[in-house]
C-alpha cells in the first residue's frame, strides 16, 4: 500500500498527461481544476497532524487553484466562444511522448539530489516533471488560453517542490506564491480576454506584428 | 521601522491616487511620494545599515545603491510623467499613476528584502506593476507586446522561484533564505543543490534583466510601451532583476563557488553583447534600438560580475550609469515620439531644428548610453575592461570592445539622422513644457558628474557593495 500522499503525487502526474492529451479547452481547464484539488490535499497528506499552518495553506490552495483560477478560465472561454484547440506544432501523440520522457528522466535524476529520502522518491521527480510539462504545453500550444495553463502547471510542479520546504519556509512565501500566482493569473486572463476582442481568436499565434 | 514605512507609503499613497477623481491630487500624490521617497534614501545614504522585521529588511551597500538608482530615475519620470499625461492620456491617467507607485512600492521592496523569498515576491510585484503601463494605448501591438511580456517574464520568475526552494532545500543551518545567514554557514551549503539553485536563478532573474538569449520579450515591450516605462524598465526594473541575481552571487562567492557561476554567465553576457550588437546595426525603430541597448548593457554587467576582483566594482558603477543613462535617454526619445507620434526613425527628422532641447538631450544621451567620455559609463567601462585585462581575460577585452564599437556606430547612425536633417514637413518648433525637459536634464547633469569625479561616500558604498559580491574595490 503506498502512502497516500504519493498516490496523491502520482494523480498529478496523471492530471498533466490530461492537459497534455485532450483537445477540448474545457476538459483543459477541468484538469487544472483536479490537480488544484489534489495539491490542496498534499500539504495534509505530507505533514498530518494538526496544524493552522498547515490547513491553512490548504485551504488557500483549495480555494485558489481549484475554485477561483478554473472559474476565471471557464468564464474566459464562455466570453471568447471557442472548445476547441486547433492540431498544435507539436502533435498530440509526440507531446504525450515528449511528457513521458521528461517524467522518466525525472524519476531517474531526482534520486540523485541530496534531499532527504522521503522527497526524492516521488515528490521531486513529480515536481520537476510538472515544471517541464507546464513549459512544453506553454511553449506548443496556440490558444492564449491553453498557455496560461500552462503556465498554472508549471507553477503547480513549483508549488509541490515547495511542500517539501514548508516546515522550514515561514507561512508567509505561501501567502505570497498563492496571491502572486493568482494576481498573475488574473491579469493574464484580463489580457486573453482583450486578445478575443481585438483579434475575435483566442490564437496568440495572431500575434506577429512586432518582429525585428 | 523606517525601511518598513518607505515601502508601505507608495502603496498608501497608490491606493489614495485610485480612489481620487481629481488629476490635481494625483499628480501631488505621484510627486509627493517621489520627492518624500528619495528624501528617506539621502537619509539611509547618512545612515546606512538600518534593519527591521528581524532581518526580513535591511539596508546594505548593494540594495543601497540599486535602491537610489530606482528612487532618482522614478523622481525624474514621476515629474515627467505630468507633462506625459497632459498630452497622452487615454482613459484619464487614473491606472497609470497607481501602478506607477505600485511599482515603488514592489522595487523598494527588492532592494531592502534581506530574505530570498521576498526578494522574489517583490520581483514579481514589479512585473505585474508595470504589465498595465505597457498595455497603455489598447491597441493590437501594445496587446501583443504585454502579452509577449507577461508570458516570458511569468516564466522567468516562476523559475526564479524554484531557485529559491532549491536554494532553501540546499541549507542545513540557519534561519531559511535569510541572506546573513546564508552567508554566514555558507560552507555547509550542499554544493550540488546550490548549483542547482543558482542556475534556476540566473536563468528567472536573467529574464527578468533580459539577457539574451532570454531577452525576446524585451524590444516588443520597449517599443511599445509609452517611453517613460521604458525608461523605467530599462533603468529600474532590470537594475532590480540584476539585483536578485546579485544576491545569488553573493551567497555564492561566499560558498567559494565563483569557478562554477563564470561559464553560464560569459556566455549569456557575450551572448547578450553579440545580440544586441547584431540587431542594432539596421534597426528602424529608436525605442527598439533602445531595447537592444538595454540587453547589450545587461550583458556588461553579467561580464563584470563573471570577471570578479574590481569587475565587480565596476559592475556596481555601471548599474548605476545605465540606470540613469537610460532614463535620460528614455525620456529624450519620449519627447521626439510624442512630437512626431511615431518611433520609426524614417519618418523622424531634424529634432533638433523642431525642438532644440529634446534634440541636444538626445545626442547627449547617445553619448552618454554609449560609453563616451566625459559620461559616466566610460569610467564604468573602462574599469570593468582593466578588470578584465588584468584578471587575464584579454580576449575578453578585445571581443567587448570590438562589440562597443559596433553598437557605438550602429546608434549614433541613427540618433544622429533623427537628430540632424531636414524636417520632413514643415513644423513649426514645438513648445517643449518644462516638466518634459527638466527631468532629462537633471539625469544628464548627473551622468555627466558621475563621469568626472565619483563623491567619496558613492565610492565607499561602491566598494562595499563589490567585497559583498565576492570583489575588489581599485
Amino acid at each position: 500500500m503506498q502512502p497516500i500522499h504519493d498516490v496523491l503525487l502520482l494523480l498529478v502526474v496523471l492530471t498533466n498527461f490530461w492537459v497534455l492529451g485532450t483537445t477540448r479547452l474545457s476538459a483543459t481547464i477541468r484538469a487544472t481544476a483536479v490537480q488544484g484539488a489534489l495539491l490542496a490535499g498534499l500539504p495534509i497528506a505530507l505533514y498530518p497532524g494538526f496544524s493552522a499552518h498547515i490547513l491553512g495553506l490548504a485551504i488557500g490552495t483549495f480555494a485558489v487553484k481549484a475554485l477561483l483560477l478554473p472559474w476565471l478560465l471557464s468564464r474566459a472561454i464562455r466570453e471568447a466562444a471557442v472548445r476547441r484547440e486547433i492540431e498544435p506544432l507539436i502533435g498530440f501523440a509526440t507531446s504525450m511522448l515528449l511528457g513521458a520522457v521528461a517524467v522518466a528522466l525525472a524519476f531517474s535524476i531526482a534520486p540523485r539530489l541530496p534531499l532527504p529520502e522521503l522527497h526524492t522518491r516521488v515528490l521531486v521527480p513529480v515536481s520537476l516533471s510538472t515544471v517541464v510539462i507546464g513549459l512544453l504545453v506553454l511553449t506548443t500550444r496556440s490558444k492564449a488560453l491553453t498557455q496560461v495553463v500552462g503556465y498554472l502547471i508549471l507553477e503547480n510542479g513549483i508549488y509541490v517542490f515547495g511542500l517539501s520546504q514548508v516546515q522550514r519556509v515561514p507561512f508567509l512565501l505561501e501567502i505570497g506564491v498563492l496571491l502572486d500566482i493568482f494576481v498573475g493569473v488574473f491579469i493574464m486572463g484580463i489580457v486573453v480576454f482583450h486578445i478575443n476582442r481585438e483579434f475575435d481568436s483566442l490564437d496568440s499565434a495572431r500575434l506577429t506584428e512586432l518582429r525585428d | 521601522m523606517l525601511l518598513l514605512w518607505l515601502i508601505l507609503l507608495p502603496v498608501g499613497t497608490g491606493l489614495l491616487a485610485y480612489a481620487s477623481s481629481s488629476t490635481r491630487v494625483r499628480t501631488a500624490l505621484l510627486l509627493g511620494t517621489a520627492a518624500t521617497h528619495t528624501a528617506v534614501v539621502a537619509f539611509l545614504w547618512r545612515n546606512p545599515d538600518l534593519v527591521a522585521l528581524g532581518g526580513w529588511l535591511a539596508s546594505d551597500a548593494l540594495g543601497l545603491m540599486v535602491l537610489t538608482v530606482v528612487s532618482i530615475l522614478f523622481l525624474t519620470i514621476s515629474t515627467y510623467a505630468v507633462g506625459f499625461l497632459q498630452v497622452d492620456r487615454p482613459r484619464g491617467g487614473r491606472i497609470f499613476v497607481t501602478c506607477l507607485l505600485a511599482f515603488l512600492a514592489a522595487a523598494t521592496l527588492v532592494t531592502l528584502a534581506h530574505h530570498l523569498a521576498l526578494v522574489w515576491i517583490g520581483m514579481e510585484a514589479t512585473t505585474l506593476a508595470l504589465a498595465p503601463l505597457v498595455f497603455h494605448r489598447h491597441d493590437r501591438r501594445s496587446l501583443e507586446a504585454v502579452w509577449k511580456y507577461l508570458v516570458l517574464s511569468s516564466v522567468g520568475i516562476g523559475l526564479a522561484l524554484l531557485g529559491t526552494f532549491f536554494l532553501a532545500s540546499a541549507q542545513v543551518q540557519g534561519r531559511p533564505l535569510l541572506l546573513e545567514d546564508l552567508i554566514k554557514h555558507a560552507d555547509t551549503l550542499q554544493p550540488g543543490l546550490l548549483r542547482g539553485a543558482f542556475i534556476f536563478l540566473l536563468v528567472g532573474y536573467g529574464t527578468k534583466m533580459g539577457l539574451a538569449p532570454l531577452h525576446a520579450w524585451k524590444p516588443d515591450t520597449y517599443g511599445e510601451a509609452p517611453s517613460l516605462v521604458g525608461g523605467l524598465m530599462a533603468g529600474a526594473l532590470t537594475s532590480c532583476a540584476f539585483l536578485g541575481l546579485a544576491r545569488a552571487v553573493e551567497v555564492m562567492a561566499a560558498a567559494g563557488q565563483s569557478a562554477f557561476m563564470r561559464p553560464p554567465l560569459f556566455a549569456l553576457g557575450i551572448a547578450s553583447l553579440l545580440v544586441s550588437a547584431a540587431f542594432i546595426i539596421g534597426q528602424t525603430d529608436l525605442k527598439r534600438l533602445l531595447a537592444y541597448s538595454s540587453v547589450e548593457h545587461m550583458g556588461i554587467l553579467v561580464l563584470a560580475l563573471a570577471i570578479g576582483g574590481v569587475g565587480s566594482y565596476g559592475a556596481m558603477l555601471h548599474l548605476i550609469n545605465n540606470g540613469l543613462s537610460k532614463g535620460l535617454t528614455f525620456l529624450a526619445v519620449g519627447n521626439v515620439v510624442l512630437l512626431y507620434r511615431t518611433s520609426e526613425a524614417a519618418s523622424i527628422r531634424g529634432v533638433l531644428q523642431r525642438a532644440p532641447w529634446s534634440g541636444v538631450l538626445l545626442i547627449v544621451g547617445l553619448f552618454a548610453v554609449t560609453g563616451s567620455p566625459p559620461f559616466g559609463m566610460f569610467v564604468s567601462e573602462l574599469t570593468i575592461l582593466g578588470a578584465a585585462i588584468r584578471g587575464g581575460y584579454a580576449w575578453l577585452a578585445i571581443l567587448i570592445m570590438a562589440l562597443l564599437a559596433i553598437i557605438f556606430v550602429g546608434m549614433a547612425k541613427m540618433i544622429l539622422d533623427v537628430a540632424y536633417g531636414k524636417p520632413l514637413d514643415s513644423g513649426n518648433a514645438a513648445p517643449e513644457a518644462l516638466p518634459l525637459i527638466g527631468g532629462p536634464l537633471v539625469l544628464a547633469a548627473l551622468v555627466l558628474m558621475l563621469g568626472l569625479f565619483l563623491p567619496e561616500p558613492l565610492r565607499e558604498f561602491l566598494g562595499q557593495a563589490a567585497r559583498a559580491l565576492g570583489g575588489a574595490a581599485p
